[in-house]
């Protein structure tokens, strides 16, 4: 499992009777562009719960870089390389753009449990978080408070602090749900120039940013696996046209 | 030994009385916490509005027991109608920090309403003559009251229980506590499902209230000094459920009964310990979810 | 505050909002013009800089790290009771070392109550501070030989402060040792709330689910936290059991709990100088209006509680900014 990024191995996930994940065996190969499509309730942000140890799985095993993350807590994996953005906006609203971002720089730098400086005056931590901004066109918009910010560009910030991290494996959940063309415009833009050692998983309902972007396709359903390949092997694909035609989705 | 036993059925006799006054003021406080998710510290100031009514209209205007519990059911029910479309309601979206500072607002108010109304001392309690007393249960006597009280409590916790499981608003009770967004989109109405809730909540409360006055003293700091009782049977019992709080109340209600008769030097101590180790055991209570 | 300006990158505008602003000194000045102009009421004015102090403390973990808490009054007891057990029973009667004592003792208290409550989050963990607060109350109400029961610890001698200023009847060195105290915990807490630690408290407060996402040891700083919070609520208790030589059961229940809360919330939580405000409102107006109608008092306190969180949740300070801000829109 050493040349791969991330991996699960027979990884399942019950709430009492409901079953979320099961047995989902996944590999996301070093510098990855890979996307995980499935209609709504398949499982996609679960799993992504499931490797970030937001959620603990039923059994399976978790693997980054071939550590076996298991049984580590959120934080650990964190440290190890490991970020996230979420579907839904998880953001310090009250405090402004650029702490938003220091707050993960800081984390990352491992300069946050400092108690005898002010925050401000870690310049290297603040101008780090800055770059992110200026690289993300919400530089502008440094000193707001981030409730004050249209969604779109909240959800600029939300994947600003991810890259704060410098993760080695990225999880993006749904980035550009809901967001205007413009900012929408930029996101496509940031990951299409990560850097290419991150590994990326994007979860997206937009076909056309995914077959864009992704030279692998995952698509699960019901907390499963049903496919796995190049998107024109899954374009091609009968059992996923009927998902997605049986469902009728207008994404 | 038989002295031994003889002590083991007074506790677990005594235990058992308190624990239904706990869970029948607590379950409404369960129940509504889980289904509004609202921190509502002031709980005990319906049990103890409920307690005041009661022996006021038996001492004062001779009314009969039951008469004056159904009377505090009523009053105590509606006037909880009123805080809870009033004031409650526009409090259920705030924090937690909120709520809190809210509902203990709401006990300085009712503690000093209480002390100005009805002074500082505890009310005694005329007992009807029928209550009074020992009763033969075959192998040895118990206080009639104690025993009137588990009999009386049984029997409103069964019709509850009935109530709940069986009857559409119990139906809509359950669902909205299981998921309150798929209850509205099924059509639910559920401010007026909260409301009647409450209501049914704050007047089981009153009930208790009057029915424990003998054990649960009715005076003006009641809704403090027994706060934590009422928040332990829910926090261990598990938010939102019927049968955990039951069950924690048991457990409270005769091993405080137990401690206290054991070991009375260190007083409520263990309790606290105990339950601090269930609550580190199962963080969502023995019943809760999550 | 402070209005952005164009001209400064926000770089530097985030490193300037930790700078002293001169209105941060008026509580100093105001407690030091107080000891002159108001020279009859120091004992009052000791009692108010203490309960500042306390909710100085209740602030960091309250405001800050948004832990609701209704127990702070146990780190306070203890406090009290460490340094009136020690000058009763041990014959410790040197104030700092007292004070330090008290602050050591609540503040190992808060690590291992914050280890076992920091697990929790809403209503149990709310209950669980509310056990801590009855079982240590159970405690000093029953263990009689230690701490005197429901008479409490009396008139217990306490040296003079660096073997120089003696306590004395009109309580100008206690108001002048609480007044000191308060200054090098207020200088502490300042700068712990700006620091990264404080920043990333505030994170914690804001979304946790965020700060775990980022790889912060959340429930590592929240029991540092609570922990440095506790030390400070016992050095308040200390400071009450040696300028008054006296401690009740009352300096461990959850009126007082309760009581410190109200005065924060009344001075507006979470920014550090509504504890300086709070207090001297409320314990003035207490000593005023309480004398003769306690029942009122309550009620009113109660009263007063359920229209500040309907109508003005951010206390007096976020009152004044609710004001300042329209009185800006007026002036463009």
């Amino acid at each position: 499992m050493n040349d791969l990024a991330l991996a699960t191995t027979a990884l399942c996930k019950n709430f009492g009777a409901l079953t979320v994940a099961q047995n989902i065996d996944f590999r996301l190969a070093s510098g990855a562009r890979h996307a995980l499509i499935g209609p709504n309730g398949a499982g996609k942000t679960t799993f992504i719960n499931l490797i970030t140890g937001r959620l603990a799985p039923s059994s399976g095993r978790i693997w980054l870089a071939g550590e076996d993350i298991t049984d580590l807590s959120q934080a650990a994996r964190v440290k190890r390389g490991l970020g996230r953005t979420f579907q839904i906006n998880q953001l310090f609203r009250g405090l402004s753009v650029l702490e938003n971002v220091t707050l993960a720089v800081g984390e990352r730098a491992g300069a946050a449990g400092d108690m005898f400086r002010f925050a401000g005056s870690n310049r290297a931590v603040v101008e780090e978080a800055y770059g992110l901004l200026e690289a993300l066109r919400i530089a502008d918009d440094a000193s707001k408070l981030v409730k004050e910010l249209p969604y779109g560009r909240q959800r600029l910030v939300e994947i600003a602090i991810a890259l704060g991290l410098r993760p080695k494996v990225l999880l993006l959940d749904e980035p550009a749900a809901g967001v205007p063309a413009d900012e929408s415009a930029i996101i496509l833009e940031v990951i299409d120039r990560l850097p290419s050692g991150i590994a990326v998983l994007i979860i997206e309902h937009d076909m056309d940013l995914v077959f864009r972007f992704a030279r692998t396709i995952t698509v699960m359903v019901q907390g499963t696996v049903l496919v796995e390949g190049a998107p024109a092997e899954i374009a091609a694909d009968a059992r996923v046209r009927e998902v997605y035609l049986g469902e009728g989705r207008h994404g | 030994m038989e002295a031994v036993i003889a002590a083991a059925v007074s506790i677990v006799f005594l235990g058992l009385s308190y624990a239904m006054i706990l869970y029948i003021v607590s379950v409404g406080l369960s129940v509504t916490m889980g289904l509004m998710g609202f921190t509502n510290l002031a709980h005990g100031v319906f049990a103890v509005a409920g307690g005041y009514v009661t022996l006021t209209l038996m001492n004062s205007h001779g009314v009969p027991f039951f008469a004056a519990l159904a009377t505090a059911f009523a009053v105590v029910a509606a006037a909880s109608v009123i805080l809870e479309r009033f004031l409650y309601a526009r409090l259920y979206g705030a924090s937690e920090l909120e709520q809190v500072l809210f509902t203990i607002g709401l006990i300085f108010m009712a503690v000093a309403g209480a002390q100005y109304v009805w002074g500082p001392f505890p009310q005694r309690m005329q007992l009807p003559d029928y209550l009074r007393g020992q009763i033969s249960l075959g192998f040895r006597d118990f206080p009639t009251y104690r025993a009137f009280m588990i009999v009386v409590s049984l029997a409103l916790i069964a019709l509850l229980w009935f109530g709940v499981e069986r009857t559409s608003f119990g139906a809509q009770v359950r669902a909205a506590v299981d998921n309150r967004r798929m209850a509205q989109s099924l059509g639910i109405n559920t401010g007026r499902l909260f409301t009647l809730t409450f209501a049914l909540g704050s007047g089981l409360a009153a009930l208790g209230g009057g029915l424990g006055a003998e054990i649960l003293a009715i005076h003006p700091a009641y809704p403090i000094e027994h706060l934590v009782y009422f928040l332990i049977v829910v926090a261990v019992g598990g938010l939102g459920s019927l049968r955990g709080p039951f069950i924690a109340a048991v457990l409270l209600g005769v091993g405080d009964t137990a401690f206290k008769y054991l070991v009375p030097e260190f007083g409520a101590f263990f309790i606290y310990a105990a339950m601090i180790a269930v609550l580190l055991w199962r963080p969502a209570g023995l019943f809760g979810r999550g | 505050m402070l209005a952005p300006n164009p001209t400064v990158a926000p770089v530097e505008q985030l490193a300037r909002s930790h700078r002293l602003r001169p209105l941060e000194l008026a509580p100093w000045l105001v407690a030091g013009a107080s000891f002159y102009v108001f020279d009859i009421y120091l004992p009052l004015g000791a009692q108010i800089l203490i309960n500042v102090l306390f909710a100085l403390s209740l602030d960091l973990i309250l405001g800050y790290a948004g832990i609701v808490t209704l127990g702070h009054a146990a780190f306070f007891g203890v406090g009290a009771y460490t340094v009136g057990i020690l000058a009763v029973h041990g014959g410790w009667a040197e104030p700092l070392t007292g004070l330090i004592a008290a602050g050591i003792l609540a503040g190992v208290l808060g690590i291992v109550t914050g280890l076992v409550i920091l697990r929790t989050h809403g209503l149990t963990l709310l209950m669980l501070t509310l056990a801590v607060v009855f079982m240590l109350y159970e405690a000093a109400n029953k263990a009689t030989h230690i701490t005197g029961g429901a008479d409490g610890l009396q008139a217990f001698a306490i040296d003079p402060i660096l073997g120089l200023f003696r306590f004395d009847l009109f309580g100008r060195t206690a108001y002048l040792y609480t007044l000191a105290v308060l200054f090098i915990a207020w200088a502490f807490v300042r700068l712990l709330v700006h620091s990264p630690f404080g920043r990333s408290l505030t994170g914690v407060r804001e979304n946790v689910t965020r700060m775990h996402a980022i790889g912060a040891p959340v429930r590592r700083r929240l029991v540092t936290a609570y922990a440095i919070s506790a030390a400070l609520a016992g050095i308040a208790g200390g400071l009450l059991a040696q300028t008054t030589q006296f401690v009740g059961l009352n300096t461990i229940t959850f009126e007082r709990s309760g009581e410190i809360l109200i005065m924060l919330i009344l001075g507006g939580v979470g920014r550090l100088y509504g504890a300086f405000i709070g207090p001297p409102l409320f314990m003035i107006a207490q000593d005023t209006l309480a004398k003769n109608e306690p029942v009122f008092w309550l009620f009113y306190i109660g009263l007063l509680l359920v229209l500040v969180v309907m109508f003005a949740r951010g206390g007096v300070l976020g009152l004044i900014d609710t004001l300042w801000a329209w009185f800006v829109r007026r002036r463009r």
